[in-house]
């Protein structure tokens, strides 16, 4: 594959960043990731020993209870160690809000085609005000 | 959105920063979902947490001039003057966070009701109320046992609302959404309180989606702390606002009632194996204990009295911890059950959360037993192990300082 491609999306909270994908099939709990380093403690996690610093975390979902998302997001991000970008596949209030709240360039109902081409760790380029995601060849 | 020229004021600022600030982030969550509209709510319940984000936060509208239009009721932090006195002398940075937590929050004009079940005491809707409440035990409770209106709100967006004194009207709050879309067949015992931690747990592992599922095969009317437990653990394990139990919970008297008519979407079935396989990997394996905790969700009146009635004349072999609200303690005093607590050396402690750092320091690291797969779940990260088992079990663990089966 050369080049890129593009793939439409709706905006969560606005901006435009890049970086790795960190793909998680499995819902994601921000509490139980690591604060000073960002990398993901949660025992038999699909993520387990990953760091989502730098990365556009394309989550599957959220899980964990309304304070923990928030809490977990909050310390990351204060360390510099939390993702840059979020593609969320399935929204959840708790999960919106916090994004909203922190000001992450987030995005959700991104098309479907999206998630088939996309291989973890290739670079994404997020665009949240336009609306694009974009998949950049490696 | 379309918004009443009354909230357009808000939005713009002209009802001070607070509530602009406010409906900002609740239009942002509004304009996700799809809502066409703002309603009122006539309650909320903010799961306050004394750690940094939830500080930052309400200090945050605090600053704007934030003051609640709905007084919230309020999550547990630490109950300082308690631990200092009789666990250890809370480092001085626990101590500030939560102090100034609570001005805040008492600034800002919440009830500081300091517990999570305020569902159960204190903040209790009635069929069809539109409210906020985030917690986890709390939303699908209200929802699903008693038919109010409440989306699976996060702390924030629970305090914006009570300074709002709005919701952006989508999900849960609309007919069509809170009917089943998944109907998950219970082909295992299913009776006890503990049982309920079991079946919370599992459901999301084998339908993660957020849809609404509809239980059956469930024989007996579970107790409220059965209902609480299954709604604590379904929003640990996964993310779960409301459910039924078809033929005992208020909107789904009958499988057509929960499905709208419609055939359900997914089908899920639950087995026996099912059950054992989440108690094989998230109970943990016999062994010396450390320490003891109970509480998450607080414990109830006849929780504290099933304890007190195991532990009476006898001495626990290991500190014992069993969280509450400070109205149950105060009943719990009444009844007596706090002498023999207290007499076994175990310790009723209000308004505090086995979640919220630094109180609970001195046991980093150790092994413990509670009855709260959630409790163990969370101190996965300040490395405690906790071993899960049935209240009753957990307590006789508790007094030989083992779990022995």
């Amino acid at each position: 594959m050369s080049g890129s491609c593009s793939f439409a999306c709706s905006p969560i909270s606005g901006g435009r960043c890049s970086g790795p994908a960190l793909v998680s099939d499995e819902a994601v709990c921000f509490y139980l990731v690591e604060p000073e380093t960002g990398v993901v403690v949660e025992k038999g996690h699909a993520l387990e020993g990953r760091s989502m610093e730098g990365t556009i975390l394309v989550a599957h979902a959220g899980k964990g209870s309304s304070v923990v998302q928030m809490d977990g997001l909050f310390k990351i991000t204060k360390h510099g160690k939390g993702p840059v970008g979020v593609v969320l596949r399935n929204p959840d209030p708790v999960f919106v809000s916090a994004l909203l709240i922190m000001e992450i360039p987030s995005v959700y109902a991104v098309e479907d085609s999206f998630f088939e081409t996309l291989k973890d760790g290739q670079t994404i380029e997020l665009d949240a005000d336009a609306g694009v995601l974009r998949l950049l060849s490696r | 959105m379309r918004l009443t020229e009354e909230q357009e004021k808000m939005l713009a600022g002209k009802h001070g920063r607070a509530v602009e600030y406010a409906m900002r982030i609740q239009a942002g969550v509004g304009r996700v979902f799809g809502a066409k509209r703002m309603v009122p709510i006539t309650r909320a319940h903010v799961a306050l947490s004394a750690q940094d984000a939830d500080l930052w936060f309400v200090e945050k509208l605090v600053g704007l001039g934030g003051k609640c239009k709905i007084p919230p009721t309020v999550n547990p932090s630490i109950n300082l003057a308690y631990l200092n006195r009789h666990l250890v002398e809370i480092p001085k940075a626990g101590m500030d966070i939560v102090s100034a937590t609570n001005t805040a929050y008492r600034k800002i004009g919440a009830v500081l009701s300091f517990s999570c079940t305020p569902y159960l005491q204190q903040n209790v809707p009635s069929f069809g109320e539109v409210i906020a409440f985030s917690e986890s035990s709390a939303t699908p409770y209200v929802n699903s046992v008693f038919g109010a209106r409440s989306n699976r709100e996060s702390s924030q967006s629970a305090l914006c609302a009570a300074i709002t004194g709005l919701v952006p009207e989508y999900g849960l709050l609309l007919d069509e959404n809170r009917l089943a879309e998944v109907l998950v067949e219970v082909k295992a015992d299913i009776r006890t309180d503990f049982d309920y931690q079991l079946l919370g747990w599992c459901y999301p592992l084998k339908h993660p989606g957020p849809e609404v599922p509809a239980f059956v095969g469930i024989e007996e009317r579970p107790t409220p702390e059965g209902f609480m437990n299954f709604g604590a653990e379904l929003n640990t394990s996964g993310s779960v606002a409301m459910y039924h139990f078809v033929g005992i919970t208020p909107e789904a008297p009958d499988l057509a009632a929960a499905f709208g008519g419609k055939a359900p979407k997914y089908r899920v079935t639950i087995t026996k194996d099912d059950i054992e396989n989440v108690r094989r990997k998230i109970c943990g394996a016999p062994g010396k204990i450390d320490f003891a905790m109970f509480g998450c969700p607080h414990l109830t009146i006849r929780q504290v009295g099933d304890i007190a009635r195991i532990a009476e004349g006898k001495r626990f072999a290991v500190d014992v911890w069993i969280l509450t609200s400070s109205l149950t303690r105060e009943l719990a005093d009444r009844m007596g059950y706090l002498d023999t607590i207290t007499r076994a050396g175990g310790h009723i402690i209000t308004d505090t959360c086995i979640d919220v750092p630094p109180c609970w320091y001195p046991y980093y690291g150790k092994s413990a037993v509670t009855d709260s797969p959630k409790c163990a779940y969370y101190n996965e990260i300040r490395k405690i192990a906790f071993k899960v088992r049935p209240l009753e079990k957990a307590i006789e663990a508790a007094l030989v300082g083992e779990v022995m089966e």
